[in-house]
């Protein structure tokens, strides 16, 4: 029981198969059940996090409706609503890939985490092509905002907001094709087993909170003023 | 866990501290216990550089006029003060150094749910604070530590930026401490623990973690905001392009209001702990003790609004900010009676943890109930922005968190160090402490309530009496503090060898060995009873 043995914890716990945890835990199922808690906490300071941005945009939207609603009408809605089902669709994959682990399936984990990281990256893609045709129309905020409107300004302060909320979600989304690679190398090392799937269970986690962050920056940036 | 006897008779035990020697072993270290010696000497060094800047601070209003500073630096001097003591000292506090080292052992864990990212944060933390230390260095910050817009975005001309990323950095480090107890008070408790037999410092420090956890992401947020609008000049709380800067306001207090009880309510954990055991009683109350700390925890959040009366704010919102505001003297109340009902007919020795347990109790109880004077409505227009206000806070986070802490710290030193520290001069030293603290607050109510406004270098003549009391008194308080740094190190090196419990207490702390294997404990504890069934038992029979 060295101090190192804290240090198997997370990346070698899974090499020996069965009751293997780290020395500070009692049984594998404390070191799960403690991993996972740690992911929901984790998961609630994400969401106070983003909660900030959303309780600023919420304020600024109902103050300046007119101009909120005007500048919503440069974002894509096509795109977006694309984004939002390869989204949806990676979150099927991910679930199914810890389905995988979870029964020790190796190729099926690899196939369905390629699978998720290739929907993630083409919603990255998506989005990547969504700011550039944000530059190209002058609508970065800032001095070279242009915007022919009645309230140039508060729709400046709309487009500050949606760079913000969703360039703080791609960053997310980045971290977590991070997150998956990792779990790409170890499922393809066969690291996980009915016993041990902690990691790609709590990276899963992540990636379905990531989703459901865009599941409501979506209709609030993009479909709000589409109604009637 | 080898601690299997090399020598019998003498003393070559295997504890945390002589299990590996050299740099290494402490930098790469994971026990927990370690970690809190590493974030005792971290926060100890943002203390002295905070309390260095209160020196110039009261040296400078010793004189009426503004001899000493420019405006300017005075502006950087208290600015500088509030960020390290708050940011850097007093929020890693008592939940880094005691609740790192206690809680694992206070539930019967061999460590925290996650070592490595204990270590981390501590990593995090000082990162945090390098930065906070170089922008000092390179001419600080003067936008006051609540960085108010647009003080922090249009008219910043000092390192804001810097400042702000030191306290969004060491901000994770609070997020990672508090995540990991959470899930250790969950998730690690020994056989028979349940939660009405935690601790009340378990307690208070699970609720000191939820506030953590909710609030720190949301003073993170504003900050990259504040940061967004420095970097690529955009208008969220700026008026002139659309923005408001009432916004910035309800974000920072929705998490810095709560982060007043992450300071105090670990205090108030520590003095649940101190009050039973040198007054030799069960405690009074222990389920509304343990219940009034998640309530402050609650009622923390709902009370932001009174940071703002006079910034502009509806009546009704006012009137309602106010109402919650008092009640949070509720469970403050609570606690404070329960802590008195529980010395009534004790058996109270006057042990030093026990006078910075009673010091806190008299200071916390001044401090509250000026505050609840300040949730009114009336009061607060009078005295906003003025030493009432300062006296106010001061008497919580000094009189309380403070005190709170070193108590604490005085209370488990022996089981920390193995060693024994100077009754003598802890006593004295607890003393000077109060009374330089008193003497230094006490003239800043009368001060505030007289109209001396809070955040100037200089002031009319009629005030110096009041203002040299009160630099008198920073000076005594200064010296207290200093003393147990002495005595504290001194005991390190040549202090008597402290039994495993020296006070007689009860507790899972006291039942190891002092100080604590590696492991914590020898064989796994089992937990029959409650926390404090005083008189203790001849024989404890809590270790299976």
């Amino acid at each position: 029981m060295s101090p190192d043995g804290h240090a198997t914890a997370v990346h070698g716990g899974g090499a020996h198969a069965a009751a293997a945890h780290a020395g500070h835990f009692d049984s594998a199922e404390q070191q799960r059940e403690s991993a996972s808690l740690g992911m929901w906490v984790f998961l609630v300071t994400e969401l106070m996090f983003f909660g900030g941005l959303f309780l600023a945009y919420i304020v600024y939207r109902s103050a300046w409706p007119e101009a909120f609603g005007a500048a919503s009408h440069h974002l894509d809605v096509r795109l977006g609503t694309f984004n939002t089902i390869v989204l949806i669709g990676s979150s099927l994959t991910m679930a199914l890939a810890v389905r995988s682990a979870q029964l020790g399936r190796r190729q099926a984990v690899v196939i369905f985490l390629v699978l998720t990281m290739i929907l993630g990256a083409t919603f990255l893609g998506v989005k990547a092509y969504e700011y550039h045709h944000k530059a190209v129309e002058h609508l970065l905020p800032g001095h070279g905002f242009q915007f022919e409107g009645a309230d140039p300004r508060h729709a400046s302060m709309f487009f500050c907001l949606y760079f913000a909320m969703t360039g703080l979600h791609a960053l997310h989304m980045i971290v977590g094709l991070g997150i998956l690679t990792v779990m790409l190398i170890m499922g393809a090392r066969g690291r996980f087993s009915a016993a041990y799937y902690n990691p790609i269970e709590c990276s899963g986690l992540y990636w379905h909170f990531v989703d459901i962050i865009w599941i409501f920056l979506f209709p609030l940036l993009y479909l709000l003023e589409r109604h009637g | 866990m080898s601690a299997a006897p090399t020598e019998t008779g003498s003393e070559p035990r295997t504890h945390y501290l002589n299990d590996g020697y050299g740099i290494k072993s402490w930098l790469l270290t994971t026990d927990h216990k370690r970690i809190a010696i590493l974030y005792l000497i971290s926060i100890t060094v943002f203390f002295a550089l905070g309390g260095l800047m209160a020196v110039l601070i009261r040296l400078e209003l010793a004189t009426p006029e503004g001899d000493l500073f420019q405006p300017d630096m005075y502006n950087r001097l208290f600015t500088m003060h509030g960020i390290f003591m708050i940011f850097f000292f007093l929020i890693p506090g008592v939940p880094a150094v005691l609740g790192n080292f206690f809680i694992p052992i206070m539930v019967g864990a061999r460590d925290l749910a996650f070592p490595r990212l204990n270590l981390l944060s501590w990593y995090i933390f000082n990162i945090g604070g390098i930065f906070a230390f170089w922008a000092m260095m390179h001419g600080g910050i003067d936008t006051g530590w609540t960085f108010y817009t647009p003080y922090s975005t249009t008219y910043a001309s000092t390192h804001v930026l810097p400042t702000a990323l030191g306290i969004f950095i060491a901000g994770f480090s609070s997020i990672l401490t508090g995540l990991n107890f959470v899930v250790t008070v969950h998730r690690m408790r020994a056989p028979g623990l349940t939660w009405f037999r935690l601790p009340l410092f378990v307690w208070a420090m699970y609720a000191t973690s939820l506030i953590i956890i909710l609030g720190t992401p949301v003073v993170a947020v504003t900050i990259l905001l504040v940061g967004a609008e420095r970097l690529f000049g955009v208008g969220i709380f700026d008026p002139a392009l659309g923005g408001d800067p009432l916004l910035f306001q309800h974000l920072f207090w929705f998490y810095s209001h709560p982060a007043v009880y992450i300071m105090v309510l670990p205090s108030m954990g520590v003095v649940s702990e101190i009050v039973p055991a040198f007054a030799r009683r069960k405690i009074f109350g222990y389920r509304f003790i343990a219940y009034s700390s998640i309530a402050l925890a609650v009622l923390g959040f709902l009370v932001w609004g009174h940071h703002m009366f006079v910034a502009g704010m509806s009546i009704y919102a006012a009137t309602i900010f106010s109402i919650l505001s008092m009640l949070v003297a509720v469970p403050s109340a609570i606690k404070v009676f329960n802590w008195t009902a529980t010395l009534y007919k004790g058996a109270v020795s006057w042990e030093t943890p026990m006078l910075y347990a009673l010091g806190f109790i008299g200071l916390f109880t001044i401090g509250g109930l000026t505050g609840v004077m300040l949730a009114t409505l009336g009061i607060d227009l009078h005295v906003h922005d003025t030493y009432f206000i300062v006296a106010h806070f001061h008497y919580i986070m000094v009189g309380g968190a403070i005190m709170g802490y070193l108590g604490g710290l005085h209370y488990w030193w022996p089981k920390i160090t193995g060693k024994l520290y100077s009754r003598f001069w802890s006593r004295i030293s607890a003393g000077v402490i109060f009374i330089g603290f008193n003497v230094t607050f006490l003239p800043q109510f009368i001060l505030g309530y007289l109209g001396m406004p809070r955040r100037y270098h200089s002031y009319p003549p009629e005030f110096q009496v009041l203002n040299v009391m009160s630099s008198a008194g920073a000076t005594i308080l200064g010296v207290g503090y200093v003393i147990p740094l002495v005595y504290f190190i001194w005991s390190m090196r040549y202090g008597k060898q402290a039994s495993s419990n020296p006070w007689g207490a009860v507790g899972l702390e006291w039942e190891t060995t002092s100080p604590p294997p590696t492991h914590n404990f020898e064989t796994q504890p089992v937990v029959s009873r409650g926390p404090y069934e005083y008189p203790p038992p001849k024989e404890a029979p809590v270790v299976a």
